[in-house]
């Protein structure tokens, strides 16, 4: 506020209704308990979380420092979610480009729907089919895999013999980080301006190099982007992968042997109903160490789309 | 999509004739891919007859053969660029066919093991006292609908007030921005975290081994409260300005402007994308598994004590179905078709309200 200049106040500046007072303010609280919530999140999980830092060794399974104990649930997580991204990551493109560009306008929004219902499905239910129905069909697959490409170190095997393994976990939780990167890819692909993909029609393009030319270029920042939010999705995920994967606290590249690098949600569901006293505070602070990774990844996420809109409104 | 000049056409001159250059290339007809289709899978088919694979496998045999053949008459009769264009349209599209499998697969595994489990038993049942065959999900359906009320009590009264101010009162300020990308962020906090988050909240109150099923609300509300404000923000941004300054002009204060004009008109969309983030918090586990527990007995109190959910509950009777274990597995089953059923059921109706609570626009 300025000091005023003038004699007499501006004749726009009105009283303050009491209503729209009270009503400003209660949205601006309610604007606040978000900020209030997250901070609380990082905060209550951070003084739950710090005695388990240094729980004593018979509390971290036989490990002699914290960090021993979490880095192979963390190289568990980062490696199912590294398996979803590569699995998911081509798929969603292929259908949000089917959405964007392949499908009959008619059936562009029933096709999105479908994909939407993909979503919808709760974890829980994902992990069921995935350990009852997906994981025995993948044995054979596994077998031949360990037989024929029994070389590269992620197929050197012994094949698992009931499919519970981390890329049957992976697998599972491509298709949930689908629909997320398949919503925004398409978003993305249908904001192509109009006049570049005309402009390369025009020239001669068949429809991929138009793609190739006009949108992929255009949509680059938010491919990566919705990648990144899938791959939260996926780092985030429990109930799937605490189902599926039969897990222990290992490293390993071997993708098709049982027992697989369990995950930290995982270790925490499988964990915490028993837990008690410093056992249930190593939990948090594993968890902690997965909200701050699922946090960053997320920051950068929202970070570069933030970037990209601000370079499209220019 | 253009029409070239007819090469028939008779040229003034006989020289001219000589050096005719068509103007239009040659092109495979309309229908070539749908030949080449019928082709290849009744090529697949016949195989698969003769020796006796499985439908996965002649699915594949007939889309790598469409695959082939499709590009090669293509760069026969057309050119290169066109034999990629038609290879590249195939593998798009079978990349929306593999997404789709999961889909059908997970319905028709889930349908087919949970509907022999579905009887009067199993809907007006617990679990108390249940050895083996019987019981029921009545104590987790009741489990699941008093938690999510609570977390959408919470959830939407501030989800839609947060909306309002980013769109009415925070415009270019640098708060409402932040709030804006803070929100999205929360978007993506793993499901485990939010239920640590109100286990460590609410052992402040209650000491260390709580288990409440307010807890759970309040860990859904964290969840859902980003997605809230996601939906209602894009909704009250689609409502025309022109409205609100038709109200201002005739000296209604804002905040009834907001109440009358832009919220009955964003009504339609709020109401879908309350419903859709209730389906989506409906059918959550972790959070609940840590904060709310399991039990085998109905609790209708929502802050006290142990309060089963149905996705614990099918986690539950699949990793620990008691002895035998066919009727604990079945009735995990049963539990996850059910739990499907009251989500997809939300997010139709949400689609549905949306469409009835639309303002008629002319």
């Amino acid at each position: 506020m300025s000091a005023p200049t003038a004699t007499s106040p501006p004749p726009t500046r009105t009283k303050k209704r009491r209503g729209d007072l009270v009503f400003a303010g209660a949205t601006r609280a309610s604007a606040g308990v978000i900020l209030v919530a997250l901070a609380a999140v990082a905060i209550f999980l951070t003084t739950q979380g710090l005695p388990g830092l240094t729980a004593p060794e018979s509390r971290l399974g036989g490990e002699s420092t914290f960090i021993a104990y979490v880095w192979p649930l963390l190289y568990g997580t980062l490696l199912a979610a590294a398996i979803a991204i590569i699995v998911a990551t081509p798929l969603a493109i292929g259908v949000a480009l089917v959405i964007s560009h392949y499908a009959p306008r008619r059936l562009a929004q029933p096709i999105g729907y479908v994909i939407d219902l993909l979503a919808a499905v709760p974890s829980v239910v994902y992990g069921l089919w995935g350990v009852a129905f997906l994981g025995p069909q993948l044995v054979p697959v596994y077998r031949w895999l360990e037989d024929n490409l029994g070389f590269l170190p992620f197929f050197a095997g012994p094949s698992s013999g009931t499919g519970r393994t981390i890329l049957t976990a992976g697998i599972v939780l491509a298709i949930m980080a689908l629909p997320i990167i398949t919503a925004i890819c398409r978003e993305i692909f249908a904001q192509t301006p109009r006049l570049h993909e005309e402009a390369a029609l025009a020239l001669g393009a068949t429809r991929f190099e138009m793609i190739r030319m006009a949108v992929l270029p255009y949509a680059r920042s938010g491919i990566i982007s919705a990648v990144m939010l899938g791959l939260g999705r996926a780092l985030g995920e429990t109930m799937a992968v605490a189902l599926v994967l039969s897990g222990a606290r290992i490293i390993t590249v071997d993708v098709i042997t049982s027992p697989s690098p369990s995950t930290i949600a995982a270790n925490i569901v499988n964990g915490f109903p028993e837990a008690t006293g410093v056992g249930v505070n190593v939990l948090i602070a594993t968890g902690l160490v997965l909200f701050v990774v699922t946090f960053a990844v997320n920051f950068t996420a929202r970070l570069i789309v933030a970037r990209s809109e601000r370079n499209t409104v220019r | 999509m253009t029409t070239t000049t007819d090469p028939q056409r008779p040229s003034e001159n006989a020289a001219d004739q000589a050096v005719h250059l068509p103007l239009r290339a040659a092109k495979l007809p309309g229908w070539a891919p749908w030949l080449v289709l019928a082709l290849a899978l009744a090529t697949a088919g016949l195989i698969a007859v003769l020796l006796g694979w499985g439908l996965v496998a002649t699915g594949v045999v007939a889309l790598i053969l469409y695959a082939v053949a499709l590009p090669t008459w293509s760069l026969a009769v057309e050119n290169r660029r066109a034999a990629t264009d038609r290879l590249v349209t195939t593998t798009v599209w079978t990349a929306f066919l593999i997404a789709l499998i999961p889909l059908l697969s997970v319905t028709w595994t889930v349908v087919g093991n949970g509907f022999p489990a579905f009887s009067q038993e199993f809907f007006t049942f617990s679990m108390r006292n249940v050895v083996g065959e019987g019981g029921g999900i009545y104590h987790a359906i009741i489990g699941t609908l008093l938690i999510t009320l609570g977390a959408a009590a919470i959830s939407i009264p501030v989800g839609v007030m947060t909306a309002i101010y980013l769109v009415e009162y925070g415009e270019g300020k640098q708060a409402a921005r932040a709030i804006r990308f803070l929100v999205d962020v929360m978007t993506g906090i793993p499901s485990i975290v939010a239920g640590l988050f109100a286990y460590a909240l609410f052992l402040l109150f209650f000491g260390p081994g709580v288990r409440i099923g307010f807890g759970g609300s309040v860990a859904l509300a964290v969840l859902m409260i980003p997605i809230v404000v996601r939906s209602c923000e894009e909704m009250l941004k689609l409502v025309p300005s022109e409205l609100r300054e038709a109200s201002y002009a005739l000296g209604v204060p804002k905040w009834r402007t907001i109440v009358k004009v832009v919220l009955p008109t964003a009504m339609a969309g709020i109401v879908t994308g309350v419903m859709l983030s209730i389906a989506r918090v409906a059918g959550e586990t972790a959070p609940l598994l840590i904060i709310a527990g399991a039990t085998d007995s109905v609790n209708f109190n929502l802050f006290a004590e142990r309060m089963m959910t149905l996705p614990v509950y099918a986690y539950y009777s699949y990793t620990q179905p008691g002895v035998p274990p066919e009727f604990g597995v079945e009735r995990a089953w049963g539990a996850a078709l059910t739990l499907i059923i009251i989500v997809m059921t939300l997010n139709l109706l949400g689609r549905f309200l949306g469409r009835v609570f639309a303002p008629k626009t002319r």
